[in-house]
């Protein structure tokens, strides 16, 4: 049971980089608040098989819980803060 | 294995099989939009898999008596509640991105606008 929760932390890390891929290299800052966002989610679920590869789940679901409220609420605030922001550019590229 | 062992697999492989599509979903697709759509239901999809197959998994070998079996269970609750808390939060969080997207005005991609 080891090997198969080991198989699916190594799938689940080979899709956070193929997300962090958009993150890097988004044309626009919304791409990059929505990679940010499927790699905290997919953090979450990689925490827990953490605690069961290290047989210390009690402690790590605090941590996961911890994490989805975070998680959360940086894509509320980023997105707020994206909109309040005076010029609004899309692309982050300064021209002034 | 057991039949607990074999539930648990096939629910952590169609987890991770979902959140790869929901990755490659997010390179690939052209625009904002659609990859917002890839982000978001892939996401909270393969969540409530993975972890309704690491709730399942706390379960095994459960016994009335002893004090380890009854703190898995209330490991596998708490799991329970990330789920719930994901199922509200994510769609949700996802809502305030396209908001924000169609405040400022990204254009949705026609097929049209390719060959200009």
């Amino acid at each position: 049971m080891n090997t198969v929760f080991l198989l699916a932390a190594l799938g689940m890390m080979v899709s956070i980089a193929l997300a962090m891929i958009r993150v890097v290299g988004g044309p626009t800052v919304l791409d990059r608040i929505v990679g940010v966002n499927v790699i905290g989610s997919e953090t979450t679920v990689l925490l827990l098989i953490i605690g069961y590869l290290f047989n210390a789940v009690s402690m790590f679901v605090d941590i996961a819980i911890a994490y989805a409220m975070l998680n959360f609420i940086l894509s509320i605030g980023v997105t707020k803060f994206f909109l309040r922001r005076k010029g609004r550019s899309l692309h982050n590229t300064q021209k002034d | 294995m057991s039949l607990l062992s074999w539930i648990v697999t096939l629910f952590l492989m169609a987890g991770v099989f979902f959140f790869i599509v929901g990755s490659v979903g997010i390179l690939r697709f052209p625009d904002f939009y659609s990859r917002l759509h890839a982000a978001g239901k892939c996401d909270t999809l393969a969540s409530a898999l993975v972890l309704g197959a690491i709730a399942l998994f706390g379960l095994r070998d459960f016994d009335w008596n002893s004090l380890q079996s009854w703190e898995n269970l209330r490991v596998s609750l708490k799991v329970m509640m990330i789920v719930l808390f994901v199922c509200v939060a994510s769609p949700s969080a996802t809502h305030a991105i396209t908001k924000a997207a169609f405040i400022v005005g990204v254009e949705p991609w026609e097929k049209r606008k390719r060959n200009r």
